[in-house]
Formats: structure tokens, sequence, C-alpha cells
């Protein structure tokens, strides 16, 4: 396809490779370490689930313990390996026996290595079983009841109450959304466990569990089933659970996954190391189950300046690509992130947001981009709001984005009403209807101001990126230079999750997930 | 005679009486008002009247059903217009702020610049058992809320957000070891009034250690007003509709009057 905005393919081709290399080099580092979170991740997917008396996880009890004696470094797999040759019990039974202190995994006898791989195997089939069980399920509903057209309109409900959250997932679904995604509750990102049970209190949103995600997929089968067309779910394998969520998503079949270690380190202030070493994990996983990933790149808009920044928007694009290429998750299932959140008083702001819109959808081609939507210049005014949303609806439509995370009018007032929603829908449809093949149609003058906005951006990117490359990923990201934010290597949350892999270390489904394993 | 009618009309609807206003929609004390919202009723005859009907018992006479549209799953969406039989006295309205001119984030750094020059360390927390951290964070973090950046942000200011269920101890401890200028407090929950045990707890804890007066204190969140807390002995109280600048503005003016600097 010949390029609208005349990039230079070369250097494309340039930032793509400095951006490989970068995550190649961290990549050594992530391979050396595990995390608390990787390890609990390995339990839930050995069917380990529930909590001891005082309502703690029951992977966390496990984990907790190897980590308080020093032993995590083995990885957890190892110890429950030869706990099932020893004791021929399930990694259920085994972990409620820690729970309840009549199991001290010292006292077992050591098993060899072939004999823990063989005593693991039944579960870690089944359990992949269960993944594949569920994509094929997505696979199917997707040839018999199909899916609305792109952009999908992307919706988000947050009420806190997984119930409450049914019933305006449903009505959305009815005005038209295919894609629901639940708002965590204020904070989840920071638990280092991840709640049990169905849930009905949360604060501005509601808690991702697994008994949760299996309500509201059932709630959207249901729906979609009503509608005629497959309804994706989405959550968020974010935070310091990050892997576990992913985990739970893949067994609950969740179609999109918010996944982004570098939303995490600045945003949430956790741990770099920490969550590097989590994103890994999470993406095989989610490369290996068919959900899209969607990255953060748009967050470092609402603090930094949309006009300005807007190349390390570009450059996290590409070193998010590189991470997920070496997760082995298909282009399709990157939901690179980028938003609409130029000053709306800027003079010709909106050529700028169309110009960087084509650019993404030119650069990635086969991504799943997701637009969000504007926030930092929503002001209360929802008439204005309105509008605002219209502009960032016709870019979107014009510049082919898939996944649209739809504005809400009364952005930066409430979490959304039932009619906020309805009208967010109403506005899209309208505007994707009427304008469907706008991008076809239209090319762009030759150096005029939407061809050099875009490369501009991407000039700049590829300078942004081969500093990146000198420096290394952990120093750049201490000197502030995306969204404006300073973290520093050994600060922020989780860090004492992080240990060394020692030679035995072992997580059975990396490679078994990455070959594509039936 | 025409004429004289003319000017008397002129003068009995341009006039606002301050002791009884209403809403204006395109003629004085027509009191006309747009609503918006959602029933769980299916859509129809019966919804449209429930809506008029509901409107009515909101003080909005005359109701004017504009639109109503079916969302599905048994829940009606209304635009209704109505006319409001309410007035408000502005004569007799008295609401207590905080002092200050708030500056932008550029004129803090300016102020900053010109009358401080050391670094303003400002440490705060959600404390006790609340953990919240969405207002500390939209204050302090540098993502700030609505589009109004925080404090981290703010040439000369070093924010440190402690985050979410901080003992009001380990809240102190911090501010005096980092030698803070001022301390925000950020309390979300207000169950059962525990916001108020919670900040009466740090202002006697700060007395008790000869520290009150040391540095600026004050408390933030949706059902914090200026009034409430200055009762409880705080510098400042900020509500809803508060960002960093209103924060900083203040911590940097009151600095400079207690000769801080």
């Amino acid at each position: 396809m010949k390029s609208k905005l005349n990039l230079d393919v070369k250097q494309i081709d340039e930032a793509r490779s400095s951006a490989k290399r970068i995550a190649e080099s961290m990549q050594e580092f992530i391979d050396r370490h595990t995390t608390v979170s990787t390890e609990r991740t390995i339990l839930r997917l050995l069917g380990v689930d529930g909590t001891d008396d005082v309502l703690t996880p029951l992977p966390n009890v496990v984990v907790d313990r190897l980590l308080d004696n020093g032993q995590l470094s083995k990885g957890v797999a190892n110890f429950i390996g030869s706990a099932i040759h020893n004791l021929k019990k399930s990694p259920q039974e085994i972990s409620e026996m820690v729970s309840e202190g009549t199991l001290d995994f010292e006292s077992l006898k050591p098993v060899k290595k072939e004999d823990v791989e063989k005593a693991l195997k039944p579960y870690i089939t089944e359990s992949l079983k269960k993944i594949k069980t569920q994509t094929e399920k997505r696979e199917e509903y997707l040839k018999t009841i199909g899916e609305g057209k792109k952009p999908y309109l992307y919706v988000i409900v947050a009420t806190g109450n997984i119930y409450e959250d049914v019933v305006q997932a449903k009505a959305a679904v009815h005005q038209g959304a295919d894609i629901v995604a639940v708002i965590r509750t204020t904070a989840q990102s920071l638990l280092d466990y991840v709640p049990f049970g169905a849930t009905t209190e949360g604060f501005g949103g509601t808690y991702a569990t697994q008994e949760n995600f299996k309500i509201m997929r059932e709630a959207l089968d249901e729906a979609g089933e009503e509608v005629g067309r497959y309804i994706r779910l989405c959550n968020y394998s974010s935070g310091l659970c990050m892997p576990e969520i992913a985990a739970m998503g893949a067994l609950e079949r969740l179609d999109v996954m918010l996944n982004d270690a570098l939303y995490g380190i600045l945003f949430r202030d956790i741990n770099m190391q920490r969550t590097l070493v989590d994103q890994f994990f999470s993406r095989v996983i989610i490369g290996y189950s068919g959900v899209i990933f969607n990255s953060g790149e748009d967050n470092y808009l609402t603090t930094a300046d949309a006009f300005e920044e807007a190349h390390t928007v570009l450059a996290s694009q590409f070193i998010n690509e590189q991470f997920a290429v070496l997760a082995n998750i298909k282009e399709e299932q990157m939901g690179l992130g980028h938003a609409f959140e130029m000053d709306p008083d800027m003079e010709n702001g909106f050529l700028y947001e169309l110009a960087q819109a084509i650019m993404a959808r030119e650069i990635f081609p086969r991504a799943s981009l997701k637009y969000m939507p504007p926030t930092k210049f929503m002001t209360g005014n929802i008439f204005r709001g309105a509008i605002q949303d219209a502009m960032f609806n016709l870019v979107s439509v014009w510049s082919g984005q898939s996944l649209q995370l739809l504005g809400m009018l009364t952005e930066a007032i409430h979490t959304p009403h039932m009619q906020d929603r309805y009208l967010a829908i109403e506005n899209a449809s309208y505007i994707f209807n009427n304008a469907r093949n706008l991008g076809e149609e239209i090319e762009f003058k030759e150096n005029g101001i939407i061809q050099k906005r875009a490369q501009k951006v991407l000039k700049d990117a590829r300078a942004l990126l081969m500093d990146i490359e000198k420096e290394g990923l952990f120093s750049t990201i201490e000197q502030g230079k995306f969204g404006g934010v300073k973290r520093p290597r050994d600060g922020g949350k989780g860090l004492l999750g992080v240990v060394v892999k020692n030679e035995d270390y072992l997580n059975p489904f990396i490679p078994l997930m990455m070959g594509g394993a039936k | 005679m025409a004429q004289k009618k003319k000017e008397e009309k002129m003068v009995a609807t341009s006039k606002v009486d301050l002791t009884q206003v209403k809403p204006y929609g395109d003629s004085l004390n027509d009191g006309m008002v747009e609503t918006a919202f959602t029933l769980p009723v299916p859509h129809g005859e019966e919804a449209n009247e429930a809506a008029r009907i509901l409107t009515k018992k909101m003080g909005l006479m005359e109701p004017n059903v504009v639109y109503s549209k079916d969302m599905g799953s048994g829940y009606t969406f209304f635009v209704v217009y109505g006319k409001c039989v309410h007035t408000v006295d502005f004569t007799n309205i008295k609401v207590t702020k905080v002092e200050v001119d708030v500056m932008s984030r550029e004129e803090c750094g300016a102020y900053w610049e010109m009358n401080i020059g050391r670094p303003v360390v400002i440490v705060g927390a959600s404390t006790g058992t609340d953990a919240h951290t969405v207002g500390i964070d939209a204050i302090m973090n540098m993502k700030g809320f609505h589009g109004h950046f925080g404090l981290e942000r703010y040439k000369g200011i070093e924010a440190i957000n402690m985050g979410s269920q901080v003992p009001n101890e380990q809240l102190i401890e911090k501010a005096v070891s980092v030698k803070a200028d001022a301390i925000l407090v950020s309390q979300t929950v207000t169950q059962k009034d525990v916001h108020i045990t919670n900040l009466t707890n740090l202002i006697e804890l700060l007395e008790a250690e000869g520290l009150r007066d040391k540095m600026i204190v004050i408390a933030g969140g949706p059902r914090i007003s200026h009034e409430l807390a200055q009762e409880l002995g705080y510098d400042a109280g900020f509500g809803p509709n508060s960002y960093a600048e209103d924060t900083a503005s203040f911590v940097l003016t009151e600095m400079v009057k207690r000769k801080m600097v």
C-alpha cells in the first residue's frame, strides 16, 4: 500500500530494528528472573484456587512460604511437581496442605527432574486444554454469529457490583457495543493478590476476580447470541498481578486485556524490574490464548503534551510491538494504544490528530490499534464534550482504527451512566456509518500540514529509539523520557517480589505456550 | 397608552429580583430547566407519563418529554423540559472559601522562584484505613486529574505521595524526616464519620509533638469543606473540584505569609 503520508520506509525500518534491540536486551534481564506473581500464575494454571481461612488466596500462601524460606529461585513448579510425585496428590490438595501446615516442602524426598516434569504433565495438559477449548469457542462464535464492523465500539462499565455491571453491559450490547470492559476498582493494580469470588463492592470499578470474569463472560455470550454478534470482554492484566490475571482471562475467555509494563511503571509506580518480568509471562499467555493486548501509550498524553510528545507514543508502540514479538504474539493481537488528546483550542489540532492516527495505521498495518478518546480536555461541559467525541470518532473511522474506546460526554464528571453510554454509541455509530469509506477517498497534499506532521513524529520517534538503545530502557525511564514521569530502577512497588532464578528453575508453561502446544 | 403599557412590561420583565432567583430560558422567571435521565422501565406511553410525573415531583411544572428512547433491557432514556417553581434568595448566600488567589501551575512556578527559591517539600497520604488513593493521586501525582497536573510536576515542589492506608504516626514520621513544609491528608471514606476521628487524631499527634505550627496542614476529599477542616484544626480544606493548583497556591502563599521561606 502506498503511504498517503509519504513516510520514509527506511526510517520505519530503522526505528523498528532499534526497538527490537531494546526489547532483546531487556529480555536478557527478564529471562534471568522470576517474580512472586509469575509463580502464583503457574499455580493457578496448575489448578490451584480458593483461599485459606483468613481469605488469603492459596497461590499467595504457597509462594510467600517459598519466598520467606528463600526457595523461590527454584520455581514453585519444582516443589509442586516433587510433592505430586511423593504424595500422589493434586496441586490444589498440596497447596491446601501447605496452608494448613500439614506439609513442609523441605520434608519431601528429592525427586529427579524428569519425574517432576512427569508429575506435572497431566495438570499442565488439562490447563492448556481448558484454554484451547475457550479459544475454539471464540472462533466458533466468530464463525457462526460473527462480529461488529471495525472500529469496534468499546465501552466500559464500572459500577463496583458485578451483577449491576451485567445489567449495564447487556444494555450496552443491545445499544450496539462490540467490546465491554469492566473497569477495576481503584488501586487493585497495587494489590499483590487477586481477590476471590464474586464481588459487589468496589470504588470506581469492580474487582477483577476469576468468578467475576466468569459471570460477565456468560452474560455477554447470552447478550451476543440475542443480538447476533460476538461480544468481546476486556479487563486488566496489569499491576502487581499482571500474569495471574492473564491466566484467569485465558481460562475464562476474555478477548482483550490491557497489558503494559511501562504504564504500570509510570502511572502506578510499580517497580520496573518486577513488572517487566511479569509482563513477559502475561504476554506469553495472552499470545497463546488469542487475547488482544492493549498497551497504554495513550496515557502518556494525559500528562505530557499530545502535540509535543507524540513521538514518545510512537517510540513506545515500537517497543511494545517488539516485546510482543518476543512473547510470540500475532500482529492482529497487538492492540497498540494511542489517543486523541490535543488541546481543542489548538489551531489545526484536528489535522494533527488525523495525521498521527493515519501514521499509526500505516506503520502498524495489521495491528488492532486501540484509539482512546479525549479525557484531558473534557471539562464537564457535556455539550461540548459530545462534539469533542464526535471529532475523535471521525478521525477513527477515517484512519481505520480497530478498537475505539468510546468517549463519554460526561468524562471528568463520573463513571458512565447508562444513558452516557447510549449517547456515546449513538454518536460513534452515526459517524462510522455516515463516513464509512472516507479514508479510501481522500489523499493528502504533498508536503502539506498532515504529511509533514506525520513525517516529523516518525523522525523524532526514530531518534528517541536510538537514544534509548544507547541508554537502555531502565535509564531512559529513570530520566523521565516517557510521559514526563521519572521512576528509579529500585523504586516503586513490588521489587521484593523479584527473584533471580537458579539453574534448576522451571516454568513448564512458557515453552509449551510459545510453541503453540495443543 | 400603548406606549406606556410597553414600558411597564419592559420594567416588569427585565429586573431581576435577587431574593427570588429562578432559571432563565429565554425570558426572565420562565424557570426553564432541561433534564436528561433514565428510568428502569420499558419504552412506551406509560414510560413517558412516568417521566412527566417524576419531573413534576422535581418541582418542574408543565413537563414536556421532548425525546424518549428505548435503551434495551427495559430501560428508557428521556430528555424532559419543565418550568421550575422554586426560587433562591441570592442576597442571603454564604460560602466559606479558602482565601487565596489561585495561581496556575506556571504562575506557582514563577511565584516560587521569586519568593521562595528553595525546594518546598509536601508529603501527602490517604490515612487510616482509607484505601482510596484517587484523591491524593489526583493532587500529587504527575498525571493529576481532569487535565490539571499534580504537584509532582510543579517547579520547586518536591511531592512525596505515601499512598493509602498510611497510619497518622507514619505520616508524621515521614514529614519530620524529609523536613516537610506541608502535609496533605486525603479522606475519601466517610462512613460512620471515620474521617473526622482520623483527621482529629492527626492534629492531636502533631500538637503533642509540638509540630503543628511548623507545618501547613491541609485536608482534602469529596466530603471535606474548608469550614469542616478549619473546625478540626487544619489550615485549609479542599472539597470536590479542587486541583493541585489550589493546594500549591495555598501552600506557597501561606509559606511566604508565615515567613517559612
